[in-house]
């Protein structure tokens, strides 16, 4: 106990020391009221991915409820190591290739000085973390296509190869300095291609390949806590004014334009989806509604910076019927089991983000950006397509190509019976509840 | 009159019932049940603690039914349930002294349908 003591009185100095340092060497340029908002928004983003686990955990069988949350825990793990490692570099260091370069992995040159290509009034370290819960999250996403079927092992394989030979090429064309989706002119404020398209297909190509779940064309697998859903939803919502408003990179109009947009994409969405409930079902569902303010909020992601409120009620309005559309009859008539509707909800919703970008832009409300299709400028409308075509052709082939690798070295299914008994016994050991203590 | 119980695997419900209402039996309780046979349940850790032989989620029916029905329901079960793996369940028929329904109170074969 003493040794302890003494020990930790040593260290206050050296404690006291590095923060005079750290004090001293505050670079200029950094912006306090921007760095300050970048550090709430990182750790809204952050929030998300738990929240997606909610939302995605309420809607599987309870046998399965834990192999969501843990897939969702360990992309947080393993991808915040991978993004330091190098996972920041091929996405951010300028390079006109296809990743970045490797220049900056493990951090080397990412200092406390702002980066002024990427953001010139906070740290550049911060722009760094903020990127990383986008890497985070953007993998996550995929989990609902291939729930309630998938070995783990398998699965962190195919998540870390993902991070890598998908996510961080395409955020490299479409955000990187020397990508070419940013030089062409393609405006995606916070990740409807590179988060939302771009996991979107990853998801309907693993669900097309790993197969239906058992006993899925019976009898539909029914959720088993509808109350989690509704909380995930709430806390990516919550998350989401991060996401969008922290992607302006600073605490000014641009991220007000953008949290107002967010919420009221999200809100209009939410009643439209309630509203197509009530007509084609007699009754509007919880889930439903839930369902359509995530959808909004993927539409408005790409547009968040660039569009006016009225605007933001057109594009939520309209995401709900496209998802609905994707949801309620696509899927049934192809007969893919995405198995909580991520292709249906993130990659339509985000094409229709994306697309509606190049219509309601404007220069009015963002100077830096440009004005879409009812704007007077039908380019900005074609460049989106392009981005959008882009995006949706390499994330199918490349999830295809990492998917098949997997499969025929480890297998990617879970066996006949660990399928029946579950995945939270079968994978992790655990049960999420117990009937008798 | 026969109590037929039966205890099936949880995934099983669904083809078993499919089956029932083949066999015209559209009378069934159903209920929830842990257990474990000849298999010994399974393992499951928590922070580093192994707790064996755990028990596991089984399906019990419960099928009141006349005479003539008591094969039918047999047999629907069991294509329904069987899948030749171990921990497929039992089958338990059970003579059964009365039944009442309670809105009529109607008694015995009468009630049962």
């Amino acid at each position: 106990m003493k040794k302890l003591f003494s020990f930790l009185f040593l260290l206050v100095p050296v404690i006291a020391m590095t923060g005079t340092l750290l004090a001293a060497e505050t670079p200029p340029g950094n912006d306090t009221g921007d760095t300050a908002w970048l550090l709430i928004s990182t750790a809204l983003v952050m929030l998300m991915t738990p929240g997606l686990a909610f939302f995605y955990g309420g809607m599987v069988g309870r046998k399965n409820v834990l192999g969501i949350l843990m897939q969702c825990f360990i992309i947080l793990c393993a991808v915040s190591v991978q993004w330091v490692l190098f996972g920041y570099s091929l996405s951010f260091a300028p390079g006109k290739g296809f990743w970045g370069s490797l220049e900056w992995a493990g951090l080397k040159g990412v200092g406390l000085a702002p980066y002024s290509d990427y953001a010139a009034t906070i740290p550049h370290q911060l722009f760094m973390v903020f990127q990383m819960m986008f890497a985070i999250i953007t993998p996550a996403l995929i989990i609902g296509a291939f729930a309630e079927r998938m070995k783990f092992s398998a699965f962190l394989a195919f998540i870390i190869l993902w991070s890598t030979f998908v996510y961080d090429p395409v955020c490299h064309w479409v955000w990187g300095i020397g990508g070419w989706l940013k030089d062409l002119g393609a405006l995606d404020f916070a990740g409807g291609t590179v988060v939302h398209i771009n996991a979107g297909i990853a998801a309907l190509t693993t669900a097309i390949f790993i197969g239906k779940r058992r006993g899925s064309t019976q009898k539909a697998i029914l959720p088993h806590n509808l109350p989690f859903t509704i909380l995930g939803t709430a806390l990516l919502w919550f998350g989401w004014f991060g996401f969008n408003a922290g992607s302006s990179l600073g605490a000014n109009e641009i991220a007000v334009n953008a949290f107002v947009v967010t919420n009221t994409a999200a809100a209009a969405a939410g009643l439209s989806w309630a509203l197509l409930d009530w007509i084609c079902h007699e009754k509007p569902t919880v889930l439903g509604t839930a369902t359509g303010a995530v959808a909004g909020l993927v539409a408005i992601t790409p547009a968040a910076g660039f569009v006016s409120g009225l605007s933001a009620i057109i594009i939520g309005l309209f995401v709900s019927i496209f998802c609905y559309m994707a949801v309620a009859i696509v899927k049934p008539r192809f007969g893919y089991d995405d198995a909580l509707d991520v292709f249906g909800v993130h990659c339509i919703g985000g094409i229709w983000g994306a697309l509606a970008t190049g219509l309601f832009a404007s220069k009015a409300v963002n100077p830096a950006g440009a004005d879409g299709l009812f704007f007077g400028n039908p380019k900005q409308f074609v460049v989106q397509i392009i981005a959008v075509a882009v995006t949706l052709s390499y994330s199918f082939v490349a999830s295809f190509i990492i998917y098949k690798v997997i499969d025929a070295t480890i297998k990617v299914r879970v066996n006949e019976k660990d399928e029946i008994m579950g995945l939270d016994l079968t994978q992790h050991h655990e049960n999420a509840y117990t009937i008798l203590e | 009159m026969k109590l037929i119980i039966a205890i099936i695997k949880p995934d099983r419900l669904e083809a078993v019932k499919q089956e029932l209402y083949k066999a015209e039996v559209n009378l069934i309780t159903v209920n929830e049940v842990l257990g474990h046979g000849r298999q010994m349940g399974v393992a499951e850790v928590y922070r580093g603690v192994r707790e064996m032989g755990n028990l596991l989620r089984k399906i019990r029916l419960e099928i009141a039914v006349n005479e003539s029905f008591v094969e039918p329901t047999i047999n629907a079960i069991v294509k329904g349930a069987q899948t030749g793996n171990i921990g497929d369940g039992k089958i338990f028929v059970l003579d059964l002294v009365e039944c009442i329904r309670i809105r009529t109170e109607e008694r015995g074969g009468e009630a049962i349908g």
